[in-house]
Formats: C-alpha cells, structure tokens, sequence
C-alpha cells in the first residue's frame, strides 16, 4: 500500500498547456502515472499529444471530471491564477490536490485554504512543494521517479531537494510513499497528516520526516508523534547555521510560541523519542540501523 | 518584507488608519524642517526595523524645531544592537492617556489569519502574553469573510476595552483589516494604539510585513525596498535573479534547492570544525533550471567575494541533470577566465550523475575536484579553506 496515491489515481493536470505543465506531464506519463486529461481555461476541446498519449483538454475541472473520472489533480498555473485553479478544483469535489506552483501570495493560500475547508471534499498538498511519489505505482509532481523503487520506508518533508537526496541515501530500502509537503507558511497537508497516514499504513515499516527552520510545525509534529506514533522515525532538520530570519515583530514570536530555530526542533524531536541526524547521511544510516535490527 | 515605522505611518495615514503627523528625515537639518512643519513639541524616532530601540535611546522627545535639530544629530548613526540609523522619524506628539495593543497577523499553524487585541499595550506585549494572556484577546478571521463592523466590535469587547473607546477601536480595526487585505501583508501590528487626555484614537506605531509574493500585484512596494541595508553582494545577486545570502565564512557554497542548500551549510559547518572552525561563506540556491549562465552568475558572484577561499558546489539533478550543471560549471569557468582563481570542489548525485562527472573529469580544469558524497565534498571544501 502506499499513502494518498496509488495505480489507481487517475490525474488531470491544470496548466497542461504551458510549457512546465507539458514537460511534468511527459515526465509523469513516462514514470507510470495515469494522466487522464488536462484544463486550461479557453482551451478546452483540443486534444494534445504528450509522451504518445492523446489527452483531451477542459475549460474547467468539473468538466474534467465529470468526463474522465479524474480523483486527483496537479497544478502548474502560474502563481497569478494559481487560486482560481486551486479553487475551481476544490469546488469540482477533486479529493486530492497537489499544487506545485512556487511563489503563490499567502492570502490567496489562505483564501484557497479556508474554501476547502468549508467545501470538504478535498486534501490538498502544497503549495509551493514537488508534488508526492508512490515510487513503482504513481508519481504526481515533479520528483525525479527514477532514484529508488517501492519499499517500506514512509518520507514526509518540507523541502524538494532534500527529499531527493534522502531518498537516494536510502534507495537500497526503498519507499511506499514520498510525500513534499511544501515549505510555505500555510501549506494543505502537514507533517503530522502524514506521520498520521504513515503510521495507519500496513506497508510503512518506518518514517523519515525532514524540517527546516521556521513556524513551528516540526514541534507540533513531535507532540503528535508522542501521542499517536508507534512506528520508528527518525529525523532531520535544516537550518542550524542559518542566519537568523527577519524580525517579524512581538506577534509573530508570541503566536508560534518557539523561537523556530533548527535546534528548537530537533530537541522538540528528541523529547519525542525520535532519532535525529545531524547530516543527511547520518540520518539515512540511523533510520538503515533501524530497518537492520527489526529484520533480525 | 518589513517595512520601517515611517513606511508603516505613511501606509496607515493612506488608508485610513487615524495616525499623527510625521516626515522622514536623513540629516539634523531635514529634521528641523519636519518639526517646523509639524509644529509643537515632536518625537524624533530612530528608524530601524529591530525592537528595544526606546530603551537603547533611540527615542526621544524634542520641545522645538532646534532641539530636534540636536536630538536627530544625536540619533542618526547611532547603533542599535547592530543596526546603524539611517533615517529618523519626527512625529507629533500626542498627550497620552492610555496604551492599547492592536495586531492582525498570518497564523501559520490555524492555517489562517489572527487578531490579538489588549488593552495593556505599550513595550512589553511579550510579556502580557506570557503573564496575563487572559489580557491578550485572540480571534481567528477567516480570510473570505474578513472583518465586518460587528466583528470587530466582538473582538474589542473580548479584549476588554472600555465602552467609550469600543466604537472607535472597532473603527481601527476594520480599516487596519482592510489595510491588511488591501496590501498583501503578513502582520499588521498598532503598538501602541493610543486614548489621548482629549478622548481621540491613534496609532502611535506600526509594525508592517508585506508578502513579497504578492509582489505583482504591488508594483509599488518596490520603491519601499531598504536599499541602504542590503549587501552589495546580495543586490548584484538580486539583479541577477539568484537567490543569494552572505554569511561570515570562507567556504563559497552554491547548490539547487533552498532545503538542500541550508543543508549543505550545516555539512560545511560541520566539517569546519575539524579545520580550525571554517564556516559557509554564503547561501545561494540555483533553483530547478540551472543553465550555463545561471552557474556563471553564481560562481562570479561567490568568487567575487574576498573571504571566499574556495568553493563547494553540492547538486542533486532532479529536474536538472547532472550533465546540464556539469557544463554550466565548464562553460561559467571559461567565461570567467583569470578571475577563476579558488579551488571549486564539486559533488553531482542524482539524474545523469555518470555523464555529469564524465564531463568534468574530460574538461580536467585545474581549479575543479571532484568527490562522490555530500560529507566527503564538504570536508575537502572546509579543508581547502583551512589552507
């Protein structure tokens, strides 16, 4: 099994038409994802070619929908239009919306947000982040499909690269699902509604879940796994020289309630019972000590 | 992006938001002028964007155009906790009879927006939140429905205001949710938001985040750009679109991905240690589609900077092969020729690793090595920097 996609997921793209929506959609074509259609508003009723498939594009996605049976959708719009895109996919009840675009204003990502909220039919994962992996089955995003095969390892993470390098320290073990969570400051899917859907998973054995400085989100996620996590995770953090972030004045540092510095977290995951490498490798090799001493 | 008081006061008085008179001045001379304009007794107020700047004497009263004169050349500067003052600001004064807090700021972990309303304003918020937080009022807005009139009565009536100030709060806050929205901004934040002896409501201090995101709906927040406080380093990064940040180390590191990059600065960090405490030189992120000349820019940048005394280039080719990188490093050191002059250490993992190694051991650059793994590459760089 693997987390929020699978063989199953049939995928329309938002932004087929442009020139980063048509170069992810040959890339997740060709790593076996099925794409179904895309929706460029004004362009529907062509039909384009991409990696041999011939793939019917929509005005809209509940056009999409209604026409493929589409149960997730991913969106390359350009920050400009990128909360149409998003909101008109929320109000076409599409369950899974991974939003890949980089550089949307937070208030349109709140706006989105809250929308989803009130509608309540969708999980959205993004913005701003690679999409998530089910390595062997669907590739939904812009994750390079070809850097390790289907295993027991379960990787949730806030950044792009690192979820790469991380996947490539451990592509001997292998993954049941990668999933980039984003590194905005309002983001749809959280590290701890995957540590969650991880731990419910029969086929995750262990988790690996990556951080960067700011907010307070890896502190939330070390509460949550505390409370509800029994399978192993280890973790990593980014950040520790990094230079201190902007003064966001008194409200900022009273309502996130931690100073949001790479040592702050990792303690936080330490308290937790979570074993947290210094550098990614380091990482890699405690959670590959992990998967060795269960085996045997 | 933080705006300074002075820009926040401008933004307020623009929407609406009542504030007292003031003008921006860069020398002693300018500041008379202001006060003289102003009229009365003013405030001269440093203009930096850190907090503590009263206690640090960065504030102070001036009862005449000549004394704020002497008050501003006092000021201007001066250092405060490592920022030197620029600019000051002359603002009226105003008798004061009570201090509020007032702020709507972005709520990352309610995923939305909140306003914090008290009626203990003044210097020590932190402090009445951590003390007294049933003094602190928080209220989550839900960003499609914003701030109506009897919204923000509800919230000023959680804080606790006094009847006769309710309605005039309320107004604030109202307008300041419009400011807020109108503006693309992450905190919007009054404090103290003042009662005078002569019952009006004002704005005494603004503290203002705008989303640079939202950047292209706001062709003007450019002009509100600090330039006097970026390096130059970082604004002839900046004109070259990369995402560039100097430290204060000696090892240049260029990588693609802002996670993998902060990364790569702690490896560095790490590694430094064993070698006399060398640190990473900057932060510069390629991003995903690193051409030939985005490698130029960035390895001119960083090769640019005298405390660099050599370089680590650490890229994983997800979306960007190896083999792209690999030229952009070959053709960036033909193009920059004799000014190459630090030893470049690079590690490549990831989609077509094998060509991209291929290629730099083919073009066998003198000032190029390199190694198969983060850790290991990050050692020679530390202990090339060492030498």
């Amino acid at each position: 099994m693997a987390i929020f996609l699978d063989e199953n997921t049939k995928v329309i793209v938002q932004g087929m038409t442009g020139s980063e929506g048509t170069k992810h959609t040959r890339r997740m074509i060709a790593s076996g994802t099925k794409i179904v259609g895309g929706v460029t508003p004004g362009k529907g009723g062509q039909v384009v070619e991409i990696e041999g498939k011939s793939l019917p594009v929509f005005n809209s996605v509940s056009e999409a929908v209604a026409a493929t049976g589409a149960t997730a959708s991913v969106i390359f719009v350009p920050p400009k239009f990128a909360k149409s895109a998003v909101v008109d996919a929320i109000d076409a009840h599409v369950p899974l919306i991974v939003v890949i675009t980089e550089g949307i204003p937070v208030h349109d990502t709140a706006s989105f947000w809250a929308h989803a909220q009130k509608v309540g039919k969708s999980r959205i994962i993004g913005p701003n982040c690679p999409g998530l992996i089910s390595p062997g089955k669907s590739n939904i995003g812009i994750t390079p499909s070809d850097i390790t095969g289907p295993g027991k390892i379960g990787l949730v993470s806030k950044s792009g690269t690192l979820t790469y390098q991380m996947m490539y320290e451990l592509r001997d073990i292998g993954f049941t699902t990668a999933v980039g969570i984003g590194g905005d400051p309002i983001i749809g899917t959280t590290h701890i509604d995957c540590l969650k859907a991880f731990q419910d998973d029969p086929d995750t054995e262990a988790i690996v879940m990556i951080g960067e400085i700011g907010g307070d989100a890896e502190e939330r996620a070390a509460a949550f796994i505390k409370e509800y996590v029994t399978k192993p995770v280890v973790g990593y953090v980014a950040g520790f020289t990094a230079p201190e972030g902007k003064t966001m004045g008194h409200a900022g540092a009273i309502v996130s309630g931690s100073s949001g510095t790479a040592e702050a977290k990792k303690v936080a995951l330490e308290a937790a019972g979570v074993k947290v490498g210094k550098t990614p490798s380091e990482t890699a090799n405690l959670l590959r000590a992990i998967i060795t001493s269960s085996k045997g | 992006m933080d705006l300074f008081e002075y820009q926040a006061r401008d933004l307020f008085e623009a929407s609406g938001v009542p504030v007292l008179a003031g003008a921006v001045a860069t020398t002693p001379e300018q500041a008379q002028q202001a006060a003289e304009k102003i009229g009365g007794k003013v405030v001269v107020k440093a203009q930096v964007k850190i907090g503590g700047r009263g206690k640090a004497g960065g504030v102070k009263l001036a009862e005449n155009p000549a004394d704020a004169f002497e008050k501003a050349k006092a000021i201007l500067g001066m250092d405060i906790k490592g920022h030197t003052v620029h600019k000051v600001m002359i603002a009226g004064a105003a008798p004061i009879e009570s201090e509020y807090y007032l702020a709507i700021l972005l709520d990352r972990a309610a995923r939305s927006f909140l306003v914090m309303a008290s009626v203990s304003g003044g210097m020590d918020i932190e402090e009445v939140a951590h003390k007294t937080p049933e003094k602190l009022a928080k209220v989550h807005v839900d960003p499609n429905e914003g701030i109506s009139s009897d919204k923000a009565l509800e919230i000023v009536r959680k804080g606790g205001f006094p009847a006769d100030v309710e309605k005039a709060v309320a107004d604030v806050l109202v307008t300041l949710w419009k400011t807020f929205k109108d503006s693309d901004a992450t905190l919007v934040e009054v404090n103290p938001l003042v009662k005078t002896t002569d019952g009006r409501i004002i704005a005494l201090d603004g503290k203002v985040t705008l989303d640079d995101n939202a950047a292209f709906r706001h062709p003007h927040h450019e002009a509100l750009i600090d330039h006097a406080a970026t390096n130059p380093l970082e604004a002839l990064a900046k004109e070259k679109d990369l995402n560039y940040v100097k430290l204060d180390g000696e090892v240049g590191v260029i990588g693609n991905g802002a996670g993998l990059v902060m990364s790569t600065l702690d490896v560095v960090a790490y590694a430094g240690e064993k070698f006399g405490g060398v640190k990473p030189a900057n932060f510069l992120d390629i991003g995903g589609g690193a051409s030939a000349q985005v490698m130029a820019d960035g390895l001119s940048i960083i090769l640019g900077d005298p405390a660099v005394k050599s370089v680590f280039v650490n890229v994983f080719g997800g979306i960007t092969a190896c083999d792209a990188v690999a030229n952009g490093i070959v053709q960036a050191l033909s193009m920059l020729g004799d000014k190459a002059t630090k030893p470049i250490v690079v590690r490549l993992d990831g989609n077509n690793v094998l060509e991209g190694r291929r290629i730099l051991n083919e073009a066998n650059h003198p000032l190029v090595q390199q190694l198969d793994t983060m850790d290991g590459a990050a050692a020679r760089a530390a202990e090339l920097a060492a030498k």
